[in-house]
């Protein structure tokens, strides 16, 4: 099966589960289970080209130019993680589903475990660092969902928020270090990065980038001292704890470790940072572990230092540490994963996890005393069982390693580690099943059926096959071996088998089981002094961290941050100005290359309209109808000024818009007070000019600038000139740039235009559905009302003026391509008109004559035109290419046919959607605001039989 | 007559500054108004002033004004619509909806009663 497949299909089959809840657990479960066993199939059809040293890889460039590709490879180690990932998921979801209780949500559930699954598999698949770093933040993300899936449970919240603050950082800082790593190697791929352990070693940068990416290993993998989010992470289901927290995510970080062991490893920082932090996580696990009371507590702790121990394998640099790390993993895989089952169901059955109250169920459960036994006694490191195996392996290991020239620290380090981690097992075993049968169990225990106890089973049968047969895992444990070494050293020779002889392993081992079982002799008064010895709580030091980084954070944003918009604007504004002023004054400036074109008086009168207008504004603009006046003038000499500079088009837009920008103000001003009161001091007014004016000179100083010189390269422009006709068929080149040379753009910008009308329709609506409509209706006009509602000659003339109106914006639309005009312009024209409808003859009256929904007229706008650019995929030609030809119909003259022109429909069509969409919603705000509308369109219509002059609402007061 | 342009563009910067300064929405909202005019003639004039050369091809002219601008101011003038359609009805709800057409936060923060208040 393709990479590509086996990392999408849990992705895509994580929409399955949640689509499946209604369907009953059973098929919700089934359906989950059906897509991890495709993939698992999927893997395997992959074992014959990985089984014979090849490496399958497959690749889509995705971001060239940045080195980001999709690019994957699946090798014997990759193959060894997604085995398990994919193995142990198919157990953990037949479990989870006699797991989970009939109140919690199981498409949820199993949704979550997908996608965790399918960004775990993209991890150990991928062959760029990159992709590898967006599928280890998602494990991080999914991981928080999956711990907090109980979300009434505080527990569950807060280690959920713990583990993502942790893991996440850790993320943060692996990418900094995974950037550098590129930079050095020169590619992002790791088919490349792994040939270069030479020039990256010898890199100053080396070093920072180890720390950097180690952080993130050591994060994921709970490695000291950063070990602490993993207990709280327990919080979680127990298929979570078995399935993330021992079997697969937590050994991302080893993974990452074991991925770039050729290339990282070797050097002394490696070795006395890797092994120092793997040797004090696996001593500092365990001790903590013998004495958790919660059974998930001691797992956690107890996989807190099995990680810390294939950590320090993998630390030593060694090809035989890298043989016994992933060995153990394997080993831990399958008795961990057992064992947190196992924990499951004695948390499901009895109703607790407190060791302290269970005891004797050897009797009452003898399924799972078999199970768990068996599993705990492989994790003591007892003969026959495949803990044993690894850790004795890794005892030869510590023996020759030499840390802080000390030859005899890292062997008792590790025998002591071995000591207490069998003495937790025996507490395990002895605590829970051994002992009489008590009488106090919260719930009356007994074995579960079937779906429960039979996935950590068949576990267990690996467990004792591997320990009494270790030949069957050689081959395999080698061939991932060899792919973890990539050709810098040897595989090594040993084989794997139970009795070495009288090797110094065997005493260590020997040592370690005998004290763990004299440590059992002693807990009680071990108990005693470790509940009196003083130690740090990590979660009070993670919350004291998190809540003076909160403060810290507050501090610096609410005073800056604090809801007074005004002194963002001036902030924001001297900002902007001091950032030009600086470019301004230590850029290079070149000398004026045009000449100053002469003014005549009429460019001036239209200069000092503007400047009179909109100085008016600024002094009076608490009198918000005057400042409304002056800002038409404004545009209206801004339109001229188009016009008077050679650009039509813009001001015909500029002029339309002006129209019904004025006439949405005027409604909205319907509702505001009408004029602004003085609230503040003379001294913020002179502060406010100060920056307006030196804004004003900043913007003068670039425009005038920039006006006297040309640009700097030959603008593109004369492309645009020498191709409409040619290219695009038409002579009214800004109308051909807009609907085909640029026509993805304006596309877009249409979009834009349908959601900001859109969102205008989803305020009033919210509006007009809460406590404002109240309001609306109550409200009492501020000042009198016109007499005439609805003016008989300005209805007529509306009426009479309304087919004019529609032969223009057809005109204006038709002629678009070669003349002034367009899409745009007719669209405003047509708004125009009906929105005159609306203001002579009333809203119900035009409403009920209006055939078409607004919004569909967006939506067919933004169809046509998407439709078009579609069009010429199916002449092989990209999106939007646009085509045209000239057509002869006797006896008109020949006229021009252009696919653009249908394109220009889509712009008019959602240019009059939004434009009234918006208009329309406005003017409802005020329809509610009014008794209802009147009956008739005319206030004085002479062909009514009994002329009734409406009287004027409101207006007489 | 770049005078002109640039002044022009500078003093309907000055104005929009000082208004979208004000404590009101509505003063505010004619200030950002008044700014768009600016950026659009700003950006207008990034294709330098040309008079009576409009860029619709004719056999016999060989000068036009640059076209790509003008498209490119078209949609912004057009698209400055949609936003002032959206700001006004923002300020108008928040208007509707608590009675206060106020720009800045009138709650006073618990430990800087007296911000926004200037």
């Amino acid at each position: 099966m393709s990479l590509f497949i086996l990392v999408a299909l849990p992705f895509f089959g994580a929409l399955l589960p949640g689509l499946m809840n209604s369907a009953g657990r059973a098929s919700c479960a089934g359906v989950t289970f059906t897509v991890s066993l495709v993939a698992f199939l999927g893997l395997l059809t992959n074992l014959p080209a990985v089984w014979a040293g090849e490496v399958v890889t497959a690749r889509i460039d995705w971001l060239p130019s940045l080195g980001l590709n999709f690019t994957l490879m699946l090798d014997g180690l990759g193959f060894f993680f997604a085995l398990l990932i994919l193995g142990i998921g198919l157990l953990i979801i037949a479990y989870a589903r006699h797991y989970l209780s009939r109140d919690d949500n199981m498409g949820e559930f199993f949704t979550y475990l997908l996608l965790f699954q399918g960004a775990m598999v993209g991890i150990v698949l991928s062959d760029n660092i990159l992709l590898l770093l967006v599928f280890w933040e998602l494990t991080s993300l999914s991981s928080f969902l999956l711990i907090g899936y109980w979300k009434h449970l505080p527990e569950g919240r807060q280690g959920a928020r713990m583990a993502l603050t942790v893991t996440g950082m850790g993320g943060l800082a692996m990418i900094g270090g995974m950037l550098i790593l590129g930079q050095i190697a020169g590619s992002y791929d790791l088919s490349v990065i792994l040939q270069n352990r030479e020039l990256i070693q010898a890199d100053p940068l080396y070093v920072p980038a180890l720390i950097l990416i180690l952080m993130g290993c050591f994060t994921k993998s709970a490695q000291f001292p950063f070990h602490f989010w993993l207990p709280h992470a327990m919080a979680a289901p127990t298929p979570v704890s078995a399935y993330l927290h021992s079997a697969t995510m937590v050994k991302a970080g080893i993974f990452l470790m074991a991925r770039m062991w050729p290339v990282l490893s070797g050097t002394p920082e490696w070795f006395m940072i890797v092994t120092t932090a793997g040797l004090v996580t696996m001593v500092l696990g365990a001790v903590i572990a013998l004495f958790k009371h919660d059974l998930k507590a001691l797992l956690a702790f107890s996989t807190v230092s099995h990680l810390g121990l294939i950590t320090m394998l993998l630390g030593t640099g060694t090809a035989f540490g890298a043989m016994a790390a992933m060995f153990h993993i394997l080993n831990h895989a399958t008795f961990k994963a057992a064992l947190f089952m196992s924990a499951g169901i004695i948390d499901h059955e009895t109703d607790t996890r407190d060791i302290r109250r269970l005891g004797g169920l050897r009797v009452l459960m003898p399924v799972t005393f078999v199970i768990a036994t068996l599993a705990a006694l492989s994790m003591a490191g007892i003969p026959l069982l495949n803990g044993f195996l690894s850790k004795e392996m890794m005892l030869e290991e510590a023996n020759h390693t030499t840390l802080f020239g000390m030859p005899l620290l890292v062997p008792v380090m590790a025998t002591i580690g071995s000591l207490f981690s069998a003495a937790y097992c025996f507490r395990l075993i002895g605590h829970v099943f051994l002992g009489p049968v008590r009488d106090d169990y919260p719930a009356k225990p007994h074995d579960p059926g079937p779906g429960l106890w039979l996935p950590p089973a068949i576990l267990v049968v690996l467990v004792v096959v591997i320990g009494v047969a270790p030949f069957l895992a050689e081959p395999f444990v080698k061939m991932v071996t060899a792919s973890v070494l990539g050709g810098e050293a040897e595989v090594p020779k040993a084989y794997f088998k139970i009795w070495h002889g009288l090797v110094p392993a065997l005493f260590m081992s020997i040592a370690a089981v005998v004290g763990g079982l004299l440590m059992m002799a002693i807990f009680n008064p071990a108990l005693r002094f470790w509940d009196a010895a003083p130690r740090p709580e990590a979660k009070v030091i993670f919350e004291g961290i998190v809540e003076a980084a909160a403060r810290l954070a507050r501090g610096l944003i609410l005073p800056l941050h604090n809801g007074a918009f005004s002194r963002y604007a001036a902030i924001g504004t001297v900002a902007i100005v001091a950032a030009g002023f600086h470019a301004w004054s230590t850029g290079t400036i070149a000398a004026p290359t045009r000449e100053l074109q002469p003014a005549g008086p009429v460019p001036i009168a239209g200069w000092l309209m503007l400047v009179a207008a909109t100085g008016g504004m600024v002094l009076m603009h608490r009198n918000r109808l005057l400042s409304l006046i002056l800002i038409g003038i404004v545009g209206l000499m801004v339109s001229i000024g188009f016009v008077f500079f050679s650009a039509p088009d813009l001001a015909m837009t500029q002029f339309t818009v002006e129209v019904v920008t004025i006439i949405l103000l005027l409604l909205a001003l319907n509702f505001l007070p009408n004029t602004t009161p003085i609230e503040s001091s003379v001294l913020r007014r002179v502060r406010d000019a100060g920056i307006a004016i030196a804004g004003g000179l900043a913007a003068f100083g670039l425009a005038y600038h920039y006006l006297l010189r040309d640009a700097v390269t030959t603008p593109i422009s004369e492309f645009h000139l020498a191709n409409s006709y040619k290219g695009g068929g038409g002579t009214n080149v800004v109308n051909v740039i807009l609907v085909d040379f640029r026509g993805f753009d304006t596309y877009g910008e249409i979009i834009v235009l349908g959601i900001a009308a859109l969102l205008i329709y989803a305020l009033t609506e919210t509006l007009l559905g809460g406590p404002v409509r109240a309001r609306l209706l109550n409200r009492k006009p501020d000042q009198p009302r016109a007499g005439d509602m609805h003016p008989m000659m300005m209805v007529v003339l509306t009426r009479v003026i309304m087919p004019v109106v529609m032969m223009v914006g057809f005109y204006i639309f038709l002629r678009g391509h070669n003349e002034p005009g367009g899409g745009f312009i007719a669209g405003l024209i047509v708004s125009i008109g009906v929105v005159m409808q609306y203001m002579a003859s009333g809203f119900g009256w035009t409403s009920a004559r209006l055939k078409y929904p607004y919004h569909g007229v967006i939506g067919a706008g933004v169809l046509i035109a998407g439709l078009t650019g579609i069009g010429s995929w199916f002449v092989g030609k990209p999106f939007l290419t646009s085509d045209f030809t000239y057509v002869r119909i006797p006896p008109f003259e020949e006229f021009e046919l252009a696919t653009a022109a249908l394109f220009d429909l889509g712009v008019f069509l959602a240019v009059v959607g939004a434009v009234m969409l918006s208009l329309e919603s406005f003017s409802r705000l005020a329809r509610r605001a009014h008794v209802p509308d009147s009956e008739h369109p005319m206030d004085i219509d002479p062909s009514r039989d009994d002329p009734q002059p409406e009287p004027a609402n409101g207006g007489a007061s | 007559m770049e005078l002109l342009v640039a002044s022009a563009i500078g003093i309907l910067t000055a104005g929009g500054i000082y208004l979208m300064l004000r404590l009101r929405t509505f003063p505010v909202i004619l200030g950002i108004s008044l700014l768009t005019y600016a950026v659009n003639v700003f950006l207008f004039a990034s294709g330098r002033l040309t008079t009576a050369a409009p860029p619709i091809l004719r056999d016999d002219i060989s000068l036009y004004a640059d076209p790509l601008p003008q498209a490119l101011v078209l949609t912004a003038i057009v698209i400055s619509f949609g936003m002032t359609a959206v700001v006004v009805m923002i300020g108008l709800g928040a208007f509707l909806g608590s009675d206060d057409d106020h720009v800045d936060d009138q709650t006073a923060l618990d430990d800087d009663p007296a911000e926004g208040a200037s």
